[in-house]
């Protein structure tokens, strides 16, 4: 009533208020699998893990898989590009990260990175750029032989995929 | 502006009609009757030519989803198959790519006008943000539908434009592989593009309903930029303005005319006849013409700020260069509408002009040596023309008169 000076809650109030709340809560339970439809299926996450065998890659070549849709690079690197990268002090580094850290014990040949640059996406050119390593033609971003972001826009390292070696050659990403 | 429009009902079945749904009234009122001020010019036709562009845009489009087949093994091929097989395919292809370009030079000349004319100003905010919600979607469409003909191109511009999205901080991952529907564009992400892209060009519609609604409320903006005084000052739309439009559509058919019948590839990049290969990236991946200044704004910054790193630091400046244009109305403090009227403007206008135009060419050049430099001093420039030169400009110029009319300005030429 408009005469009435206070409102006092009543049960109507708390009816209201109780059905918007169950309304909204039951609005997000029909909005959400509307929207989680778009995340990756099952058969994209299917394909996961892969295993590559590296036997056949010589020294101071590299080649690029494909994991999860995205391409991997396999680089066999040389005892010049190891010591190269282990030579660079940290302070150096835009994102500061150890050669040991980017690569397994007893396997520092074997460098394994997501191919995309950090920046936008796109695939770097290998053996290029101004630090021996890679180059992204994009946007301009030099990866040194450990493939740590050194100049350019991409703001981070190329991201390491998990992976394991099973044997001396075989490795399984994912 | 509205007057009550002088329709009568004639015929029995039009009388029934106006009782139940007045559209022919609505038409008379809005489409014919429309008081518009007398003194537009040619710089006024692009709406219209804008309304002619999406026709074309969805009549084309409708029909090439015939044809076209969303599956990442087939689309390549389908578009191919649409250009060679497909009767008259190659036109009706050729006028949807084509159309996209025209399009956009369409838009950003009606946005020119707009910024030059001071059309978002009171009372026309409104009409002006539904503008520019316009050019976001038509944005939005334009992409998802370059990514459709899966070549080189289309999965790098998916490829970089849906990383955009990973620079966000802590969501950006989770994010991108829900917009992408995978770890990396694919098939679905192909699906979801097709679909979206179909949708959009309605929604657009929609928009410019609105649009066309919020311009007939407070009427026209025009060249002197002074309201509408007395009906001295207008004339009715038909037939003036759609004579006047028509004519215009027809000039504009021309050069599109010729592109898709002699160059419909002209536009686009060779690399796009490449089918899709997620393995390898061209070596300079560029966008459609359209983008391109966005592009020099967004790897322009290649610099760490404070603790925002150079991609989210391009992403944001990139969103900025487009969210800005929604407080446009608020920053320029000017009360005097039109440039013509603005000594000082004017210069800044047309620097900012010539400087869009540099961002348009530097987008397309390579990211190194001067290009870099030159890209982050038009970056700088085309921020500070909205967050400076108009908020200080409108204080500081001394415009020249206005004239009190419409029609005193217009008859002062006349006998001039």
């Amino acid at each position: 009533m408009a005469t009435q000076a206070q409102h006092k809650s009543t049960r109507r109030d708390f009816l209201f208020v109780a059905t918007g709340a169950v309304g909204a809560v039951g609005a997000a339970a029909v909005v959400w699998p509307l929207i989680n439809q778009l995340n990756p299926d099952a058969s994209t996450l299917a394909l996961a893990t892969i295993e590559f065998d590296v036997a056949a890659i010589p020294e101071g070549q590299s080649v690029t898989v494909m994991w999860r849709g995205l391409p991997v690079f396999v680089r066999h690197r040389t005892a010049a590009e190891i010591a190269e990268a282990r030579a660079v002090p940290l302070e150096e580094l835009k994102d500061p990260e150890l050669d040991e850290q980017r690569v397994q014990e007893g396997y520092e040949q074997w460098l394994i990175m997501i191919a995309n640059c950090t920046h936008l996406g796109c695939v770097p050119v290998g053996e290029s750029g101004d630090f021996d390593g890679w180059f992204c033609p994009c946007h301009g971003s030099h990866y040194d032989t450990a493939g740590r972001i050194r100049q350019g826009p991409a703001p981070t390292n190329l991201v390491l995929p998990p992976y394991t070696f099973l044997s001396d050659t075989l490795v399984q990403i994912g | 502006m509205s007057e009550h429009s002088t329709y009568t009902p004639n015929s029995g079945v039009e009388k029934w009609l106006d009782e139940r749904l007045p559209i022919i009234r609505f038409s008379k009122e809005h489409l014919m009757d429309f008081p518009t001020p007398k003194n537009l010019n040619y710089w006024w036709t692009f709406g219209a030519i804008l309304v002619m562009c999406l026709a074309i845009q969805i009549v084309t489009g409708v029909i090439l989803a015939m044809h076209y087949t969303p599956n990442v093994a087939m689309a390549f091929d389908s578009v191919e198959h649409i250009r060679r097989d497909v009767n008259g395919g190659r036109m009706i292809q050729a006028f949807h790519a084509v159309g996209a370009s025209m399009f956009f030079a369409a838009l950003y000349i009606h946005m020119g006008r707009n910024l030059y004319f001071g059309s978002y100003k009171a009372p026309r905010e409104i009409l002006y943000i539904i503008g520019v919600l316009i050019f976001v979607t038509v944005m939005a469409t334009a992409f998802m539908g370059y990514v459709l003909p899966w070549g080189q191109m289309s999965g790098w511009a998916a490829t970089v434009i849906t990383n955009i999205f990973a620079a966000i901080p802590v969501i950006g991952t989770p994010l991108l592989e829900l917009l992408r529907g995978g770890f990396a564009v694919g098939n679905p992400t192909l699906n979801r593009f097709f679909s979206l892209h179909y949708l959009l060009p309605f929604v657009v519609a929609a928009l410019v309903a609105l649009h066309i609604w919020a311009l007939h409320v407070p009427g026209n903006n025009n060249p002197v930029g002074v309201d509408v005084k007395s009906s001295r000052d207008t004339l009715p739309f038909n037939p003036y303005y759609t004579v006047k439009d028509a004519f215009a559509m027809v000039v504009f058919l021309i050069p599109f005319c010729w592109f898709a019948f002699f160059a419909p590839d002209i536009l686009g990049h060779p690399d796009n006849y490449i089918q899709f290969d997620s393995q390898v990236t061209p070596a300079h991946i560029v966008p459609e013409w359209y983008f391109l200044p966005f592009y020099a704004i967004l790897r322009a910054i290649d610099f760490n700020i404070l603790f925002i790193d150079s991609r989210l630091g391009g992403v944001i400046f990139f969103a900025g260069s487009i969210l800005i244009l929604f407080f446009v109305p608020w920053l320029d403090t000017s009360k005097v509408r039109s440039g013509g009227f603005r000594p000082i403007f004017k210069w800044f206008y047309w620097l900012f002009i010539i400087n869009f135009l540099a961002l348009t060419y530097l987008g397309a050049a390579p990211a190194e040596g001067i290009y870099v430099v030159f890209a982050k001093l038009c970056t700088a420039y085309y921020f500070i023309y909205f967050l400076v030169v108009l908020p200080v400009l409108g204080r500081i110029e001394k415009p020249r008169p206005l004239p009190t009319s419409i029609s005193e300005n217009v008859l002062a030429r006349t006998h001039a």
